[in-house]
């Protein structure tokens, strides 16, 4: 076996850098769910009636499903008695006021991640709330948004200051009885973004949320909600990074979009979860719905994604494209190695005339890494003069990990237009090859075929993150070609 | 001293020897033409001097530049002035033309100390080279030899070698596949490059690249020996005697092409 070929198949040996634990008391409740598990995670919250009553609505309607079984992922039973429900690192007082509250040790952990959350110069264009477990420690540059009208909080403080847009919106465009994981998110979700862009604001900065996994044998289950009324923009990102533990952790997060008339929402994610180690032992269960509902005329939702992480991914950013010449978008990066394993894509839902949407998407596989497209594109009879493109690529790292690509195309008009491409490849020893002999390094050169391959996504990611998104593939990769 | 010195070179791929020591010395500003049948070794002899890893060296020694050159890695070898023109030129989708090359260029200034080239002076740099070879300027933005057709591509390699300006250069049937203007055009190219500093091996099949290179030695290879050597009259002899002239067979299958 030659050296380049060896170097291609063990593509990935970097550590994960994020998987430091941070130790601080923790305020936890005992593992299991059942009604009182939720009513006392309502309570902690000081919720409304109304929220109690929706969860547990939520919650008798997950009692009736089943986990699904379609997707090409494998793994052992999750034991839903088994995991903690809610975890809060300990505060004083209800919650931080402001940052001087928050304790110095979550700030260190933030920093050492990369997240500033002091609102200093070097980050000012981005605006970050910060959930650690299940709740959020910390939202910065509040007060300017404030100023135009832009609300930007964590879900409990949406809650509790903003009750009618909560009730109005919560659950409007992923119901409770959507899916499983949407239905067990609703009965116990703790905390997560919400943001509201009122109508003709422009939002000046990036917004930004940090979920961060810390207790051991805890589940993240948060919940974003982002509307952006008549007129408005907003681009948001999120991150995530956890501990590396051996033991598997669930998370299992709703996020809803509502673009009114003349809207756009550009939704950009960084998901870095723990993927396990290198013989699969460990990492985080990403069971995710994303879905947007593009409601208004000539709206716009963008989903943008780069997967790194995660031990299993099984997550589908989605459009309902309503709204006459609304634009749905979904551009996306997985990379799947050593064992993980993704089942991802999108759905495109065209309802309104001339709703048009386009889906990239970008499977990197390597070591064990077993990944999957799974798309799905519906043109409704209503939807006249609709289109599609869809562009599906994989690239294969060695050979034992796996592409799988699963489009399924309903059209319900003639006037509509639906075009696929895809297409398979594989960095082979030739290539590499051939990049040494003018002096590229293996390294070097699978990073490069990496980038280009990728680049037509990264393009769409706002430019802070594009760089660092390209250095996480890097890190992802690193010495699975040596 | 020889700028290459190939002592008693044997490689093998697989169980099986193709390379049954070979014994070569090539000095600074020589242009060496290497011809024989099919399956006699030529490809194989280029790749091991690139250092292709699919190919084990059993036997002898091989000194570069005065190092020794079966020590050195691959890239390491192309950054000390080494370089290949494929044969069949590989395809590397979503990295532009400019990109590779200058990451290549860099990645020897690198090695050698220099800094970096950025992308201004890059491109005024290949605009020269473009010249030379009659690039279309769209070829650059263009991934690298993606969709290329055959002639596209063995001009590319040249192109490529007229920006890295190599100190040897080894042409692996840089030929095959091109029509007579784009042979000569390429042949144009090689020869614009030829110069004291700069060695070239040409590896051909048939003689009729060598009238547009004019070679100053001419060595046959069979089954994996050099058995006769001359100056570029052995080439015309061979046009007009084929190797079977020589008592050589031109075997059916190409062995040795990865």
């Amino acid at each position: 076996m030659s050296d380049s070929s060896n170097t291609i198949e063990t593509f990935a040996n970097q550590e994960y850098k994020w998987g430091f634990v941070t130790d601080i008391d923790s305020d936890s409740i005992p593992r299991g769910l059942n009604e009182d598990v939720i009513r006392l995670i309502s309570a902690k919250k000081h919720e409304p009636e109304w929220l109690t009553d929706w969860r547990l609505k939520a919650y008798r309607h997950w009692l009736t499903m089943k986990e699904p079984t379609w997707a090409n992922v494998h793994y052992p039973p999750i034991d839903y008695q088994d995991i903690v429900y809610y975890a809060a690192p300990k505060t004083k007082k209800d919650g931080p006021k402001s940052l001087d509250e928050v304790d110095p040790e979550l700030l260190r952990t933030y920093e050492k991640l990369g997240i500033p959350l002091q609102e200093r110069e070097l980050l000012a264009g981005v605006a970050v709330d910060a959930v650690f477990d299940s709740v959020s420690v910390a939202t910065t540059f509040k007060e300017k948004l404030k100023g135009m009208g832009i609300i930007f909080c964590s879900f409990s403080e949406a809650v509790r200051e903003h009750p009618d847009l909560v009730r109005q919106y919560l659950g409007s465009v992923v119901p409770a009885s959507d899916n499983f994981f949407a239905a067990l998110n609703s009965a116990v979700f703790s905390d997560g973004s919400f943001c509201y862009v009122p109508k003709g604001v422009r939002c000046p900065m990036e917004l930004s949320t940090y979920f961060r996994i810390n207790a051991k044998d805890t589940g993240q289950f948060e919940r974003t909600l982002i509307i952006a009324d008549e007129g408005a923009y907003v681009s948001y990102l999120e991150g995530c990074t956890a501990p590396m533990r051996d033991t598997n952790q669930l998370h299992a997060a709703v996020v809803e979009l509502v673009a009114l008339d003349n809207a756009q929402v550009k939704y950009s994610t960084v998901q870095n979860w723990y993927p396990g180690d290198k013989e699969g032992k460990g990492g985080i269960y990403n069971f995710v719905t994303k879905r947007g509902a593009c409601r208004g005329v000539n709206s716009k939702i963008s989903w943008t994604q780069v997967e790194t992480g995660s031990a299993i991914t099984w997550k589908y950013p989605s459009c309902l494209l309503m709204g006459e010449n609304s634009v749905g978008e979904f551009y996306s990066v997985a990379l799947t190695n050593n064992w993980q394993q993704a089942d991802t894509g999108t759905k495109m839902i065209h309802i309104g005339k001339n709703t048009t949407s386009t889906i990239v998407s970008k499977g990197i596989s390597a070591g064990h890494g077993q990944n999957t497209y799974r798309g799905g594109v519906k043109i409704l009879k209503s939807a006249a003069g609709a289109r599609n493109y869809s562009q599906c690529d994989s690239l294969l790292l060695g050979d034992k990990c796996g592409a799988h690509t699963f489009p399924y195309l309903e059209v319900k008009n003639t006037s509509s237009q639906v075009e696929h491409e895809a297409s398979t490849s594989k960095i082979g020893e030739d290539q590499i090859f051939y990049c040494r002999q003018r002096g590229i390094s293996t390294e070097d050169a699978v990073s490069m075929i990496v980038h280009g391959f990728c680049k037509q996504v990264f393009r769409e990611l706002p430019m802070e993150f594009a760089v660092e998104a390209q250095k996480l593939l890097g890190v992802s990769l690193e010495g699975s070609v040596g | 001293m020889a700028l290459l010195e190939i002592k008693n070179l044997h490689a093998t791929v697989g169980e099986r020897e193709i390379l049954k020591g070979i014994d070569l010395t090539v000095d600074a500003g020589e242009v060496h033409a290497i011809m024989g049948p099919n399956g006699s070794g030529k490809s194989t002899l280029a790749q091991v001097l690139a250092g292709r890893e699919v190919y084990a060296v059993t036997e002898g020694q091989v000194t570069y530049s005065g190092k020794d050159l079966l020590g050195m890695k691959p890239e390491d070898r192309a950054r000390e002035g080494m370089f290949l023109a494929f044969q069949y030129p590989v395809e590397i989708p979503g990295i532009s033309n400019t990109y590779f090359l200058r990451a290549a260029l860099n990645a020897r200034r690198k090695y050698e100390g220099l800094p970096e080239v950025d992308a201004f002076d890059f491109l005024e740099l290949v605009r020269e080279k473009m010249k030379l070879l009659e690039m279309d300027q769209a070829l650059l933005n263009r991934p690298v030899n993606t969709g290329f057709s055959g002639g596209e591509k063995k001009r590319n390699e040249i192109f490529q070698m007229a920006v890295l300006e190599p100190k040897l250069a080894i042409l692996d049937e840089t030929d095959s596949g091109l029509d007579i203007d784009a042979l000569k055009l390429v042949a144009h190219g090689v020869n614009a490059l030829r110069g004291p500093e700069r060695s070239m091996i040409v590896v051909t099949h048939y003689q009729r690249l060598l009238d547009y290179i004019v070679p100053d030695y001419v060595h046959v290879l069979a089954d994996g020996r050099l058995v006769k050597s001359g100056g570029k009259e052995l080439a015309l002899q061979l046009e007009e005697t084929g190797y079977a002239g020589l008592g050589i067979a031109d075997e059916e299958e190409a062995v040795g092409r990865v």
